[in-house]
């Protein structure tokens, strides 16, 4: 495998850890105003998601570095051509991220109530957009023969993109309440089992048709044949169709693994679907920007190769330690009160 | 035609302008407020005496008040270079991404997920570890800087590269994290971080001594405040003069703008104030206030030192780079320069004052030196947005210093109505969050800081900074 490729791979990577750990505390996130029933539940649940979210968020920061320094033409027009939703996407994370340090910093019910809103719109928001901005790469968006964006906002939304932006907000949503299965107790605990419930076949069955589409899509637009896009389609599917049996039969910890294995295997249906190229035109198939046609020099991706071979499984490390430490759930016997 | 695209040139850089001041009035509170709140806790750790932790918790909460909005605007930052500078970002991408994705990768990754652990870690890790998660935290904040740092010295002093196919690539990434400009940047960047993070722990204790409340908690903590404000701020104060050395030689253009010197000069003067002089029709101003030599001194380290004029430099651009105007608006460059310097040097004044008054005992009923002390810790944050406009104001009309203008660099698929649109929200989200910011932060740094026994396990704290 040469280096182009080698990037495209930990460009995936990167993005499934992003929506693998995000993906959790935007479903937590969206879940805010419905599940608890008084203050101290609220705090329970902002409190499972408070230690990490901040960590899970940098694999968003770390995602759009690297394809900076690995894709700089790709990074460009996916950057400057999804302007407006990316707009969006930062208002709905600002709005999100000041929300947990600032929630509570007052005791005030409206001041409370405007923050945990504030972060429910926010995970649910971006969660919309990502799920549209993605599946907009390999959907087509117009882009001329220099390689720039010709297009408007309304050029992101189709049936399909729009289908995309759903299905990444249902699995979302169950894999944060499958999360929540493992991180909360008593009421509260009860009331995101059956959440897990409600939401299980919610995310299987959009999850599942995002997923066929996908693999068409790819055949008809990105002239690709059905196979391997259609690998891990198959695995998201079948990993979802589990999640629904598992939260069904309470096995909460299989849940939550299987609704992790679908969120990965969205993002990596999406970019085996895409591969070789990395966005689609619809304005001539042949302006598509591709891996090789977009990457950095050999040199730099080199160096950038031997910065991830160290610095990756060190990240992975620390933060595996951190679940670690917080693996009690929150509200439990033993535990101190810490609001 | 040319006056469309000129807008949308404008516009980006007031976006990106709008973005980065904001941002950078939070990160040098992280840079320089983590550290003594770290300090404070390891005084805890090593005398047990409750008052440090007080003070740990009293910080700690107006430290991740702050940092919540650099994050959030950090991302803004790291996005806007392809949404609205899509032709630099393809330009520049080999060579720039590389350290943005290292900063994230080995620093912000460290940062933020220790910062995570510290806030919620009170009673689930040992004192030892807890403390290192802090340490660790504030390692990764001060890397992250050296990174980013690294990435903007590319566009002032580019080095490491070769360009290629109309694209700079990198050549050796030595040589880029080695960049001299980007280690004094560094060190000044740092320097500035702990003034206004010493400088806004003094402000809070001063503020608590002139209302006579809780004097002994902030008592030890305005100690500790000056012993890293006293030194910092002065010896930023020469740092930055000595860095002016190194911009002299690699931008000149950007230290004669400084100084609204129009004429090559030898021992030339320093002009502390001017009326006029700014433009290339009025070069001489009509009133001044100037100190013979120093310019020459504080340009070149020598007081007969020659210093190039501005139409000097700006014929020498011509006949490198072809017809243009390679100067940059030199009024906002001459005042720039002054107000950091001025804001520094007040700074170090007050600091200075501040530990000879505290040595002679004094300085807890010395009312209004105790209010000027609360208004001066604003001003090491005026300080950092003048010293961010000397340095990106005064590097125009170039992107990348010697190698892309400004003009044109920005991304052709981003219209003048999407930037409209994008800066009305950013503007409106910045003033709405800096509102709110302002007032947290005075709601709790007025606080009286909580004492052990009213919080529950009082041995372990629950965190007062916790949710």
């Amino acid at each position: 495998m040469n280096l182009q490729n080698l990037w495209f791979v930990l460009i995936v990577v990167l993005w499934s850890g992003y929506f693998l750990l995000e993906g959790f505390d935007f479903g937590v996130g969206m879940l805010l105003p419905f599940l608890p029933r008084d203050e101290e539940e609220r705090n329970e649940m902002f409190e499972t998601i408070g230690p990490v979210w901040d960590g899970n968020e940098v694999w968003l920061v770390t995602a759009g570095g690297a394809t900076f320094a690995a894709f700089p033409a790709w990074y460009a027009t996916m950057f400057s051509g999804l302007y407006i939703a990316l707009l969006a996407v930062l208002f709905f994370l600002i709005i999100r991220v000041v929300s947990f340090e600032w929630r509570s910093k007052s005791t005030s019910p409206r001041w409370r109530k405007v923050w945990l809103w504030a972060n429910a719109v926010g995970s649910f928001g971006a969660s919309l957009i990502w799920g549209v901005g993605f599946s907009s790469l390999l959907y087509g968006l117009p882009i001329n023969s220099s390689g720039d964006f010709t297009g408007t906002f309304w050029d992101l939304f189709n049936g399909y993109t729009v289908l995309g932006g759903l299905a990444v907000v249902a699995i979302f949503a169950f894999h944060g309440a499958t999360f929540l299965t493992l991180r909360t107790t008593g009421d509260l605990l009860e009331r995101a089992e059956g959440a897990s419930k409600q939401l299980s076949v919610l995310a299987a069955v959009l999850g599942a048709i995002f997923l066929v589409l996908t693999v068409v899509v790819a055949v008809n637009r990105n002239d690709k044949s059905v196979f391997p896009p259609v690998l891990p389609a198959a695995i998201g599917i079948a990993a979802l169709t589990l999640a629904v049996v598992f939260v069904h039969t309470r096995r909460w910890t299989w849940g939550f693994a299987m609704t992790g294995l679908g969120t990965i295997a969205v993002v990596v249906t999406l970019f085996t679907s895409l591969y070789p190229r990395v966005m689609v035109s619809s304005t001539d198939f042949a302006n598509s920007l591709t891996v090789s046609g977009t990457a950095s020099e050999h040199y730099t991706l080199q160096v950038m190769s031997i910065v991830a071979l160290i610095f990756v499984p060190l990240v992975l490390l620390y933060q595996g330690w951190t679940y670690h430490v917080f693996r009690a759930r929150v509200g439990g016997p033993g535990e101190e009160p810490t609001h | 035609m040319l006056l469309a695209s000129s807008t949308t040139v404008d516009l980006a850089r007031a976006q990106f302008a709008t973005t980065s001041i904001y941002h950078f009035l939070f990160v040098p509170l992280t840079l320089g407020l983590g550290p003594i709140v770290a300090i404070f806790q390891t005084q805890w750790h090593r005398t047990g005496n409750e008052t440090w932790l007080r003070l740990t918790h009293f910080f700690g909460t107006l430290f991740l008040i702050n940092f919540a909005i650099g994050v959030a605007t950090g991302l803004v930052q790291e996005f806007q270079f392809g949404m609205n500078w899509s032709v630099y970002s393809k330009f520049v991408g080999n060579v720039f991404g590389a350290p943005l994705a290292i900063e994230g990768l080995a620093a912000f990754f460290l940062e933020s997920t220790f910062l995570g652990l510290w806030i919620f870690g009170w009673n689930r890790l040992s004192p030892r570890i807890h403390l290192a998660t802090l340490w660790a935290a504030v390692v990764g904040s001060w890397l992250s800087a050296y990174f980013i740092l690294v990435a903007n010295s590319f566009m002032q002093d580019p080095v490491g590269y070769k360009v290629e196919n109309n694209q700079a690539v990198l050549t050796s990434i030595w040589a880029l994290l080695g960049s001299h400009w980007a280690y004094y940047a560094f060190i000044h960047t740092v320097l500035a971080g702990l003034t206004a993070g010493a400088a806004v722990v003094f402000g809070v204790c001063c503020w608590h001594f002139a209302r006579g409340r809780n004097v002994e908690v902030f008592r030890p903590a305005a100690k500790v405040a000056l012993i890293v404000l006293v030194p910092v701020s002065c010896f930023n104060l020469w740092f930055g003069s000595h860095f002016g050395i190194l911009v002299t030689s690699l931008q000149p253009m950007k230290i004669s703008a400084s100084e609204a010197q129009w004429d090559t000069c030898t021992h030339c003067s320093f002009s502390l104030f001017q009326i006029g002089g700014f433009t290339e029709q009025d070069q001489t101003p009509s009133f001044s206030i100037e100190i013979p030599d120093m310019l020459s001194f504080l340009a070149t380290g020598s007081f007969s030192g020659t210093v190039q004029g501005l139409t000097t430099l700006n014929g020498d651009y011509k006949a490198n780079y072809g017809p243009g105007n390679y100067m940059p608006p030199v009024e906002t460059i001459y005042w720039s320069m002054r107000g950091m310097a001025y804001s520094g040097s007040f700074v170090a004044l007050v600091a200075l004052i501040g530990a000879f008054l505290l040595w002679k005992r004094r300085l807890e009923r010395l009312r209004w030196f105790l209010w000027v002390a609360v208004v001066t810790s604003f001003l090491p944050f005026v300080a950092c947005i003048f010293g961010w406009m000397l340095t990106e104001i005064g590097r125009q009309p170039w992107i990348v210093q010697g190698l892309l203008k400004t003009n044109g660099a920005n991304s052709p698929a981003v219209s003048t109505t999407w930037l409209v649109i994008s800066l009305a929200v950013f503007v409106t989200l910045y003033i709405a969050l800096l509102a709110v910011d302002i007032w947290l932060m005075r709601r709790y740094a007025e606080r009286d800081p909580s004492s052990p026994g009213e919080e529950p396990g009082a041995a372990a704290p629950a965190p007062a900074i916790g949710y």
